[in-house]
């Protein structure tokens, strides 16, 4: 199982990768894997507030349809629209290509509550 | 993320003969009905969907039940206690049907095959210990053997355009003179299995039954066959989303005890012209009625996926329920099964889906919703 040493994770699966006050989200190659193939990916509009730990859109495949969570609570300033056409990228890159929103991070100390990729390592049962 | 992963850790749970390839292909495995099942391997559901669709897989349904009625009284028996006419069954030939309560809701649906001396009912693994007291409630004293052979044989369902080309290879069976819902016995794999022309994807396919301690080497022939026809291991989550293209129903979604079979759309397998049978009065008192509800076929417009228990709307109102729903890999949309009032049953009817809250359309439409290119 992926799990990159550059990035940040929360306990529901998702991940986030820091450039300034950008964070940029999508869920891990574990969420991925649980999910199966992706069919269907709702993002929020950019423009939207989101809030930390609240919902900011769905990912239906399959297998289960889920809620994906915040990690950051701040603007959306941009969305993966190539997921629209192409949402089975988040199995086959999700780190990369799969990406989904852009976050204008409104409180960096929101960054104490994601865990380290050794934590979620742990998380996930990866020795 | 916050996906149910619906896994426990299945310490009760039996394996089938085949648990330890499923394991080492990287399956996916998950308890159902009592047995450790793959749900899915490494390539996921809709590759896998896809495979069926364009060439051959390979499921292993040896979790399914397999019931053995033999006798002087046997026919007469079955013929009482299913709904579709057993008397019409030729030798080697198969035919679906189902067992009713006295209410006409069901307890389950089956395939009986008839062997030259005997009976062989293939029931569904969840409803088995149902099933089996089912029957011995009803049996009479005498006159009929039934025995439960669930735990000998091993299932597999080759299943795909290129399902005959494969099984050619390997058994000394006449395909080309297997009709469809006909079986014979014969070797396998150099071993002696029963052939049936029977399947759950609406392909070209057969189903294979040989005794457990063949299953392994069964198993290795057919991939080593296969090869040149790409075969892959298919789990149970595309065996649902194959069966649900075509409108299979499946027990516990589509069909239970509340449910009687005509609204269920299985007057075809309801024979109310033969004689008595289990279930029969009701289910003729609701054809005489009429029906209130009908199980339909609907394709979601939009994004969204429909589940069993989903709400059906007409302009707000609670209407209906989904059974089964899903993702149909061969259309690229959600599409679903469900039962509404019958004034709202016609083809082209628009409803809606409550979809958590978020409402999407639906549309009824034509089944199956795929038509396989059966040779």
């Amino acid at each position: 199982m992926n799990i990159p040493s550059n990035l940040l994770y929360t306990k529901d699966h998702e991940w986030a990768r820091l450039e300034g006050d950008i964070a940029i989200i999508g869920i891990t190659d574990y969420a991925q894997g649980e999910l199966g193939d992706v069919v269907f990916v709702e993002l929020p509009q950019v423009g939207n507030q989101v809030t930390k730990g609240q919902a900011f859109g769905t990912i239906e495949a399959v297998k289960a349809v889920s809620d994906l969570f915040a990690p950051f609570s701040g603007e959306i300033v941009a969305i993966n629209n190539e997921l629209e056409n192409a949402p089975e990228t988040i199995n086959t890159s999700p780190y990369e290509n799969g990406w989904m929103i852009k976050i204008k991070v409104s409180d960096p100390s929101e960054k104490a509550d994601l865990v380290s990729p050794d934590e979620y390592k742990n998380l996930v049962g990866e020795a | 993320m916050s996906a149910d992963k619906g896994c426990c850790c299945g310490c009760d749970d039996k394996k089938t003969a085949l648990y330890d390839i499923h394991a080492a292909l990287g399956g996916k495995i998950v308890p159902f009905a009592g047995y450790l099942m793959p749900i899915q391997y490494p390539k996921g559901i809709v590759a896998e969907h896809r495979r069926v669709r364009s060439t051959v897989g390979v499921f292993d349904v040896s979790h399914m039940g397999e019931f053995e009625f033999r006798g002087p009284d046997a026919a007469a028996f079955l013929n009482w206690i299913t709904i579709n006419d057993v008397s019409k069954l030729a030798v080697g030939q198969a035919q679906y049907s189902a067992f009713c309560y006295p209410d006409g809701g069901m307890v389950d649906d089956l395939l009986v095959y008839r062997f030259p001396d005997h009976y062989l009912m293939v029931v569904n693994a969840a409803n088995l210990p149902k099933d089996r007291d089912w029957v011995e409630k009803h049996l009479p004293t005498s006159g009929v053997q039934f025995t439960d052979r669930s735990d000998e044989f091993s299932l597999l369902a080759i299943q795909g355009p290129k399902a005959k080309d494969l099984l050619s290879k390997l058994t000394t069976v006449n395909l080309d003179s297997l009709d469809y819902y006909h079986l014979t016995e014969g070797q396998v794999a150099g071993r002696p299995g029963i052939v049936a022309r029977t399947g759950y994807t609406g392909e070209l396919g057969y189903e294979v039954m040989v005794k457990n301690a063949f299953a392994v080497q069964l198993w290795q022939a057919i991939f080593e066959a296969g090869k040149p026809f790409e075969v892959e291991p298919i789990g149970l989550g595309a065996r649902d989303t194959l069966r649900l293209e075509m409108k299979y129903c499946l027990y516990g979604n589509d069909i239970d005890a509340t449910t009687n079979p005509l609204e269920a759309g299985l007057g075809w397998i309801t024979k109310l012209d033969k004689g008595d049978f289990m279930g029969k009065a009701a289910i003729q008192a609701v054809k005489a009625a009429g029906l209130t509800r009908k199980l339909v076929g609907f394709e979601v417009l939009g994004k969204g996926l429909p589940r069993h228990g989903t709400p059906i709307l007409k302009e707000g109102k609670l209407v209906g329920v989904t059974t089964s729903g899903n993702y149909s890999p061969m259309l690229d949309r959600g599409i679903g099964l469900g039962y509404v009032p019958v004034e709202l049953s016609s083809i082209g009817t628009e409803l809606e889906l409550d979809l958590r809250g978020r409402v999407l359309p639906l549309r009824l439409v034509k089944t199956p919703f795929y038509q396989p290119h059966v040779a």
